[in-house]
């Protein structure tokens, strides 16, 4: 089984962002990191290959030049290899436009598993796995807060308001998976070093076969026309218990009309 | 007016509030039209009606609920491929964002993950996200139609506008394609008696503060006394010491409660982003310095293990 890992390198969550003149994300400017929630999907990958489930993991990734350090993050943690889509004609695509690039790609790549965290952290559509899923013709289980393999058939546990699930998924599919999965392990200094002589390749939107004019900025489904700040909440009152916070507490309460 | 296509979440109980929210913001972009996936009975279709649904589509289809998300996704597109609406809401979650995004492939249209806010500005709909951990509004506009729309629970308030709607019967056939997930067994979740923590007007959130399990039935009994939902930071879901569907935050709900008590919770960024939007934001914190206090109305430094006692004592002598 041929599993492909699709990680996001992302603005690190606590760094001060920036937005550049045409409202998309200032990604140069701003410190990034592999997206922590695809740190999860990373895992499971390196997980089912020690296992012997897995005989092949690629990651892939949509980005800048930069996005590479993500690359090589996932490649410490386990992994063969990589590949990079890299144009500048990919600029501020949709999730629509994406997708394509993503779908395109593991056509080319070749795939029986696609595993995905259960969103980025900087854009945070959890939309992106499953339009990959529709383009490909894959079947689709998102969301998965357990993965287990077994032959052609994944199972997955996911967790809904009234229920916890119990899903079957064929293959080939596309699973995204939960913070619920594992936490990511910390890639010893050996493995950081292995991880410097693993191939990366660069793909190009050409190499792909898709043109410039369906991805990027102007071909966006979805515009973004203004982004401010947040405006700040204003300051409330702060006690101290000294016996007596829970009564203050309640005379608030009280005064906004909750008791 | 063009219909905006609404699909409805509908539990044994009748149709759920996150629904009538959608339908409420639908009105100002055109004709609210519900899509109901199995049984449409009258008490369903009444209370579509009351907030403003002009047309029910009931779809009898019996594999949406053996298979995931794919054959409600194939339904939808095709009551738009024949309804021509100007938008399609949904609301955000696991479901919702798979309806959303297969839609969105199949008609090339524009999508818009958790807003909290629609509106038509000419013909165009425009939309209001809060994004990057709610430090930032963005507001877009979706240039290839229909939008479709996920937005967040509790974001817009639901407010009723009585219409009697047609009920059309939609018979949908499920492809292969759409049978590729299977859900072969589903353990239903025991009902506390509290309100859904995503519905719930006030919520009683604990963090690492309770200290164990057992410490968490503080936040318990404090959100049983203000008749709130219980909820958690990751901290304590991951140390099992509450379920994980009570985790509040960046990869659990995002809540918007008139009454948000923060209790042993210091605050990270993804914590906040799933709490920021409440309209009040009380803290309990032994630790001053927590950054939680930062996005407070008001704060009490103290512990909590002796506060929220206190709370529901004085609860219990005020209501008599």
């Amino acid at each position: 089984m041929k599993i492909v890992v699709l990680v996001k390198h992302v603005p690190e969550p606590t760094a001060t962002w920036k937005f550049a003149p045409d409202l998309t994300v200032d990604r140069a400017g701003v410190e990034g990191r592999l997206s922590e929630l695809d740190e999860y999907a990373v895992e499971q990958a390196a997980r089912l290959a020690e296992s012997g489930a897995a005989s092949e993991v690629v990651f892939l990734t949509v980005g800048p030049a930069k996005a590479a350090e993500g690359l090589r993050k996932a490649l410490a943690i386990g992994g063969d290899k990589a590949v990079h889509v890299l144009d500048d004609a990919i600029h501020g695509s949709c999730a629509l436009g994406t997708s394509l690039v993503l779908a395109k790609a593991l056509e080319k790549v070749g795939y029986d598993l696609v595993l995905t965290g259960m969103a980025s952290t900087d854009a945070e559509l959890s939309v992106v796995p499953q339009m990959v899923a529709d383009r490909l013709g894959a079947n689709q289980a998102t969301f998965a807060g357990e993965l287990t393999v077994d032959g052609g058939q994944v199972s997955i546990r996911r967790d809904t308001d009234a229920a916890s699930e119990r899903v079957a998924v064929t293959l080939p599919a596309v699973v995204s998976v939960t913070d619920q999965t594992g936490e990511a392990r910390y890639p010893a200094f050996k493995a950081i070093m292995a991880a410097k002589k693993k191939p990366i390749e660069t793909m190009s939107l050409a190499d792909l076969g898709v043109a410039a004019d369906q991805v990027g900025l102007g071909a966006a489904s979805v515009r973004t026309v203004d982004v401010s700040p947040t405006p700040p909440r204003t300051a409330g009152t702060i006690v101290t218990d000294e016996g007596e916070g829970g009564k203050q507490l309640a005379d608030f309460l009280a005064g906004r009309g909750f008791i | 007016m063009s219909e905006v296509l609404v699909v409805a979440e509908t539990t044994s109980s009748g149709v759920r509030k996150p629904t009538l929210e959608l339908l409420t913001a639908a009105r100002a972009l055109g004709e609210p039209a519900a899509i109901v996936f199995g049984a449409a009975d009258d008490a369903v279709v009444a209370a579509l009606g009351e907030y403003g649904a002009t047309k029910v589509y009931a779809v009898d289809a019996p594999e949406v609920g053996e298979f995931l998300s794919l054959p409600k996704a194939e339904a939808v597109v095709q009551i738009a491929q024949q309804a021509s609406p100007v938008a399609v809401l949904l609301t955000s979650g696991p479901e919702g964002k798979d309806i959303a995004a297969r839609v969105a492939v199949r008609l090339g249209a524009g999508v818009v993950p958790d807003a909290t806010k629609v509106e038509l500005a000419g013909d165009t709909v425009t939309t209001t996200q809060s994004v990057f951990a709610g430090r930032f509004q963005a507001k877009s506009e979706v240039t290839r139609g229909p939008a479709v729309v996920t937005m967040r629970p509790n974001a817009t308030s639901a407010e009723p506008a009585a219409a009697s709607p047609s009920v059309e019967a939609v018979s949908v056939s499920v492809s292969d394609a759409a049978k590729g997930a299977k859900i072969t067994s589903r353990e239903p979740k025991v009902s506390t008696g509290r309100p859904e923590l995503t519905d719930a007007a006030v919520v009683v959130a604990g963090g690492r503060g309770v200290g164990s399990q057992e410490g968490f039935a503080v936040i318990e009994r404090a959100a049983d006394a203000l008749g709130g939902a219980v909820g958690a930071s990751r901290t304590v879901t991951d140390q099992h010491w509450a379920p994980h569907e009570l985790q509040v935050g960046q990869t659990g709900k995002t809540v918007a409660p008139s009454l948000y008590v923060a209790a042993g919770i210091s605050g990270a960024i993804q914590h906040r982003a799933g709490m920021q939007s409440s309209k009040t934001i009380v803290v309990v914190n032994k630790d001053p310095k927590a950054p939680i206090f930062q996005i407070a109305d008001y704060g009490v430094v103290g512990d909590l293990h002796a506060v929220l006692p206190a709370l529901v004592d004085e609860v219990a002598r005020r209501k008599g």
